[in-house]
């Protein structure tokens, strides 16, 4: 369950060692955008620390490393790979070619630390139009791939449009992700809302970003991590519902019915299918029955 | 055994990290501490320095340690990132 995922600074130890007391499903250790080119040794010393002596208590971790035409990447995920993180972060994924070639690199550094091979995901940052188009033989060139992660504030720079509150420059690109992710058969995450203060800009890109489809939202704000896991959460009347669903479906199944209704309505596989992420997600919230 | 070949620093003033800078030293170690805990942790803080600097095969080499309340695993993030950089050529 990654309802929230907050950006944390690599090179900040304030907020390194207090981020799983911030609420979010996961924390996403940034080497990339947050540290200045010339800390970037110190960052990735400090990122492996953290993943090496702290204890996140069921808070995922994911390290956003430097993109691959760069001169870091490879130290970055020879650092932190060390103590192995949840999920690798591959900005500016652009082509199936970057992914195999970081999954290659990833498989060596795997063998070497001694972890399983494979054990290590990958999230790709589709934050061009290049990645954009290509969203799908990304989400497909590698097991390692489990979720697409939408970065609107490159897209748009790479579109030539203004980033603006009501996103409807990135319609195209959240649909467009969504879709490739779910054909592919994993997640996909929205971009992060950028304005701190906007308490109602923050929800109504959040339910935008849901209503397509996606899992859930990035944030560069703690401030933002309640509404986001409040937003993608089920709510107790969903909960119900897909409990009841479950119900009548295995009396239906133990009495030999084909067909069942609930509340005046069909109940047939795509509604199981929901019913039993909901279920799922609410037992992982500790909200199940 | 690792050589300090010029003075480096890594770290910040800022609430829990720590500023570290190192220089070449006179044959030995030596370390300057400067702590808003040192009462409660400086032995402790000094320890975890010269562990990390055991393992990094450091011998020879100044210390200045400005602590701002760092945890064990920043401590030891700054003094590896300080040394690493006054080895480095450059």
């Amino acid at each position: 369950m990654r309802r929230s995922m907050l950006f944390i600074p690599g090179n900040a130890p304030g907020l390194l060692i207090n981020g799983n007391y911030l609420g979010a499903d996961a924390l996403i250790f940034d080497l990339e955008d947050a540290v200045a080119p010339e800390e970037k040794d110190a960052a990735r010393i400090l990122v492996r620390n953290t993943l090496k002596y702290m204890d996140f208590q069921g808070c995922e971790t994911i390290v956003r490393i430097n993109a691959l035409d760069t001169e870091y990447w490879k130290a970055d995920l020879e650092e932190v790979l060390k103590h192995k993180p949840d999920l690798i972060m591959l900005p500016k994924a652009g082509t199936e070619e970057e992914i195999r070639t970081a999954d290659y690199f990833i498989s060596e550094l795997e063998s070497k630390f001694g972890h399983m091979p494979g054990s290590v995901g990958i999230m790709a940052l589709i934050e061009t139009a290049k990645g954009l188009e290509n969203a799908y033989a990304i989400a497909g060139a590698s097991q390692r791939v489990m979720a697409l992660f939408l970065g609107a504030e490159d897209l748009t720079a790479d579109l030539r449009c203004q980033r603006t509150r009501e996103g409807r420059e990135i319609e195209y690109a959240r649909s467009r992700l969504v879709s490739a992710a779910r054909a592919a058969g994993i997640d996909a995450y929205d971009t992060p809302f950028t304005d701190v203060a906007d308490d109602e800009g923050i929800r109504s890109d959040a339910l935008s970003a849901k209503a397509l489809g996606f899992s859930g939202k990035a944030a560069i704000s703690p401030r933002h991590v309640s509404v986001i896991n409040d937003v993608f959460s089920p709510s107790p009347d969903e909960v119900n519902y897909a409990y009841e669903v479950m119900e009548v479906i295995t009396q239906a199944q133990m009495q030999g019915k084909g067909a069942v209704a609930l509340r005046g309505k069909m109940i047939d596989a795509p509604i199981v299918a929901r019913a039993r992420q909901v279920i799922a997600m609410a037992e992982e919230m500790g909200a199940g029955r | 055994m690792s050589k300090i070949i010029r003075r480096a620093s890594a770290g910040t003033l800022e609430s829990s990290d720590v500023y570290v800078e190192v220089w070449p030293g006179g044959g030995a170690v030596k370390l300057d501490l400067e702590s808003v805990v040192e009462l409660q942790f400086g032995d402790a803080i000094r320890r975890t320095v010269m562990n990390i600097l055991e393992e990094m095969n450091v011998a020879d080499a100044e210390l200045r340690i400005v602590d701002r309340g760092a945890l064990d695993c920043v401590l030891r993030a700054r003094v590896e990132a300080a040394v690493r950089r006054g080895e480095a050529q450059g």
